[in-house]
């Protein structure tokens, strides 16, 4: 799987213009804190964490039509609801600074029926854009297509297999982003960083059991 | 099953196959769950920085400052010069802030005026107060020992601290600097802890969620796995200090209570949820949970299916009979848990409770309680999950240590996490009750009102109000307000009181809204992240009559960090009496008529003096302990006699 430690082509001319400016964190000047308060790993880290939750979101959607048990399902609902909330804190925090803020599940337009993906990877359910890249822990378009054609335990099964190793790749990106000079210091991302961290380290916690009680083949019980 | 199979006896399979199917589908049939209140008064209050629309009941506010300029009052959002938490020591209230520290002299609490404010960047600024010292919380991987605004642009850096900020406040108006402890960590939030044996000393635990720091920059900070006893991970740190002499002021400990958390506890649904599909399960299985154990909660089963298997694992011989045993019940072997991965490697915030030797750690996913009889050594006595929690944030003792309430920052704070779809137990308070050290599950308790997506709210900080004879609290909910509830009977909490003003802004969520709420000395103060500071008063309802609110304002603290929690006293006085009398009528627990008739004695004995008084009020103890005999609510009319007989005492 493809780990991209920096993304540079994102956000374009604005920054370019920053990194020339040798920007770190320049709280200490007010007036100019809303536009640069923020290193170049922290608007990547922001951009990706939002391509990153988006698979999540469309793993976690198909619980409901995929014959997930339901505390999987429960478990499902929380991280489709909180990394969609999440999404739109990011694009915020992206857009305040002028900077562009990805949209792969185009809840910023309208749009009738799946979101299609118009980069040559075909990921399911959302669109990787013009730049497309696996960030670390996400799923390839086979594996989405694999759980996606899951139902019942199979689906329960790949689901926690993926969503755990998805999780941990965010913990990694977190831990990236804090390795980098300067990186994670803005307050808002520093608390956001470390809620990600916090958060999905416990939700691996949960989904690592759940796990050990799937049955190994289909119970008669379902 | 065609022969015995090894090593499980047929009891122990028998046992299994309940545990494992109980532990599985406990059905979910999509139940509707509950959700806020949106014809509540707080759900569509006119948006406004300083102007926005105000909803209130049982409270009025008193007194509004703005943030001193230095923090921007005018230019709200992002959390750079956001108001963090409040300790209070004498007629001064300390409020943090992620830029600095206000200082505020509330002698009339009406009229607050700034004492001092003090410039430091040390995200986020938790304050507690002991003696003349202040500690203030620093986290950010930006905040500097010099306070510096310009965060530290080095990976590795002499220039950083991370850990508690010790100011000297001997003199609110001038703050000093006077010593740091730095941790590996940071400090996200930290817990003052009186040494009982030594007046001198205090202990501070800290707990930070920072990144460790390299060992480059500090030495001792390593990164290793639970069972690594040097690893920075894994353990809350706790620093002695001499009050005498601050700059003594060290680690002296590193409490590994993370340990042998054995398997996450999943609870994999709510109770509504679980008992929704009870109906469903298959008439051959009757679950055997085991007594005592929180409702239908299937972590308790899946620990104690892994417990058993964990038991039996080591031995290679042994594991391999188990997998094939467990295969041909068609249940995989569980994989041994990484270790630590999945599990909190540390806390977002710890209160202690002196008074009953116990500690509440709110830690990543679990709520944890200590015992902290020797407070240089906390040690875990029990632990508690739950799927509805995403993240435990803080805990507060009722004052009589029967229950502990933990509450959920689902979100981080950062989000709207009360609209009206959002679920009623996700973000919210879960009320335990502590029992031969367990935690049982009660209840829940969120913010009734829905609010707009452009309010940040989730569960926040919050402490007991002292009325006697019930478990009230006020609580922050950003920008969702300060909720004031009673949880006396945790499975059924209810809100009594509120206050809320509208979004700061209506066209986008701007960060804002009470970080805490805090009852001190008659007054309930707000630290409010955008928009300052808030001082708020009691007034009487049907929910809480002014007999209570006398009362509670008869406890005094000379000084108060809600994350120690002090135990509350009552004096035996008229107000009390008076107190427990409204609530045996409101729930009835006495006949009106006798009520009416109690009333009259106690205002007959107050218009009397010395011997006369005390024969009278005597005599009245002595009509309530008959009473008691055959009161429906007899536990809270001898409450009432005992402070009658202290009354008599007194006079």
């Amino acid at each position: 799987m493809a780990s991209l430690p920096i993304r540079r082509r994102i956000a374009g001319p604005l920054f370019v213009a920053l990194m020339t400016a040798g920007l770190t964190a320049g709280r200490a000047d007010a007036q100019a804190a809303a536009k640069k308060d923020y290193t170049p790993a922290d608007a990547d880290f922001m951009q990706m964490m939002i391509m990153h939750h988006a698979q999540a979101v469309v793993m976690s959607d198909w619980a409901a039509t995929h014959g997930a048990r339901p505390d999987v399902l429960v478990l499902c609902q929380r991280i489709a609801l909180s990394q969609r909330d999440e999404i739109t804190l990011m694009q915020h925090w992206l857009e305040a600074r002028g900077l562009s803020a990805p949209d792969p599940l185009r809840m910023n337009t309208p749009h009738a029926g799946p979101v299609v993906d118009s980069s040559p990877m075909h990921m399911p359910g959302m669109d990787m854009g013009p730049d497309p890249m696996l960030m670390d822990g996400m799923l390839t378009p086979a594996q989405m297509r694999a759980l996606d054609a899951a139902r019942g335990v199979a689906f329960d099964r790949l689901y926690l297999t993926g969503m755990i190793k998805h999780h941990e790749g965010a913990l990694k990106m977190v831990a990236a982003l804090f390795a980098t000079p300067g990186g994670g210091q803005q307050p808002e991302l520093s608390g956001y960083a470390a809620d990600i961290d916090a958060g999905q380290r416990a939700e691996i916690g949960r989904m690592q059991a759940m796990l050990q009680t799937l049955p190994t083949s289909t119970s008669p019980t379902r | 099953m065609t022969r015995r199979p090894h090593l499980l006896t047929r009891r122990a399979v028998q046992a299994l196959w309940t545990l494992a199917l109980t532990a599985a589908p406990l059905a979910l049939a999509t139940t509707a769950r509950a959700q806020s209140d949106t014809t509540d008064p707080r759900a569509h209050l006119k948006a406004g920085l300083y102007d926005a629309g105000v909803a209130a009941k049982g409270m009025e506010l008193v007194a509004h400052r703005n943030k001193p300029d230095v923090f921007h009052p005018n230019d709200p959002g992002g959390l750079t010069y956001a108001n963090s938490d409040l300790a209070f020591g004498g007629h001064y209230v300390y409020q943090g802030n992620f830029s600095g520290i206000q200082v505020w002299d509330v002698a009339d609490p009406a009229n607050p005026t700034l004492a001092s404010v003090t410039q430091c960047f040390t995200e986020q600024g938790d304050v507690s107060v002991y003696g003349h010292l202040l500690f203030v919380s620093a986290e950010n991987t930006g905040s500097r020992l010099d306070c510096g605004a310009q965060g530290v642009d080095q990976t590795v850096s002499k220039e950083r601290m991370i850990g508690v900020r010790i100011f000297d406040v001997a003199d609110p108006t001038h703050p000093k600097q006077v010593a740091d402890v730095e941790t590996c960590r940071g400090s996200h939030t930290h817990t003052v802890v009186p040494d009982p044996a030594d007046k001198g000393v205090v202990y501070v635990y800290v707990s930070g969620l920072a990144p460790v720091r390299p060992r480059a920059e500090m030495a001792s900070c390593e990164v290793g796995d639970l069972g690594d006893p040097n690893s920075a991970l894994f353990r809350i740190e706790v620093i002695r200090v001499p009050l005498a002499h601050p700059e003594q002021a060290k680690i002296v400990s590193s409490a590994r209570i993370f340990g042998n958390l054995t398997a996450p506890p999943t609870h994999g649904l709510a109770y509504a949820d679980t008992a929704n599909g009870a109906g469903r399960r298959g008439r051959q299985f009757t679950p055997r949970v085991p007594a005592g154990t929180s409702a239908a909660d299937s972590a308790t089963i899946v620990r104690l299916f892994n417990g058993w298997i964990e038991a039996r694992r080591g031995d290679p011989k042994t594991e391999a009979a188990l997998r094939d045993s467990l295969d041909k019940l068609g249940m995989k072997m569980p994989e041994p848990m990484p270790r630590g991965l999945g599990g909190p490697s540390q806390c977002h915030d710890i209160t202690v409770y002196p008074a009953v030797g116990l500690a509440g750690g709110a830690c990543s996913g679990y709520g944890l309680l200590l015992d902290i009889r020797n407070p240089e050594h906390p040690k875990r006595i029990a632990d508690v999950a739950d799927s509805n929690f995403a993240f435990w944030h803080s805990a507060t003792f009722s004052n009589d240590g029967s229950k502990v309430l933990f509450s959920d920052e689902w979100g981080g704070g950062t989000q709207a996490k009360c609209r009206a779809t959002d679920p009623k137990d996700w973000g919210a308070d879960a009320i335990f009750s502590i029992s031969h050290g367990k935690l049982i599950h009660r209840g829940y308790y969120k913010m009734p009102a829905a609010q707009t997506v452009n309010e940040n709210c989730v569960a926040h900080n919050g402490s007991l109000v002292p009325v006697p004879g019930r478990d009230i609290m006020v609580q922050a909910w950003y920008q969702g307000g300060v909720s004031v509830f009673d949880f006396t009977d945790a499975a059924h909490p209810k809100e009594i009181a509120y206050f809320d003003r509208g979004p700061n802004d209506s066209t986008k969520l701007v960060l804002g809204g009470f970080w805490s709420g805090y009852w001190y000395n008659g007054y309930i103060y707000g630290s409010e992240i955008a928009r300052g500071l808030d001082v708020f008063k009691l007034t009487p309802t049907a929910d809480l009559t002014q007999n209570e609110i006398d009362a509670a304002n008869l406890v005094h603290y000379d000084l108060l960090n809600v994350q120690d929690q002090p135990k509350i006293v009552w004096p035996a006085a008229f107000p009390v009496a008076r107190a427990y009398l409204d609530q045996l009528e409101r729930d009835h627990g006495l006949s009106a008529d006798r009520i009416g008739a109690i009333r009259d004695a106690l205002a007959s004995a107050e218009g009397m003096m010395g011997a006369k008084r005390s024969a009278a009020l005597n005599k009245l103890a002595a009509g309530l302990a008959g009473d008691a005999k055959s009161a429906s609510d007899a536990w809270r009319v001898k409450l009432l006699t005992a402070c009658v007989r202290g009354m008599a005492k007194k006079a």
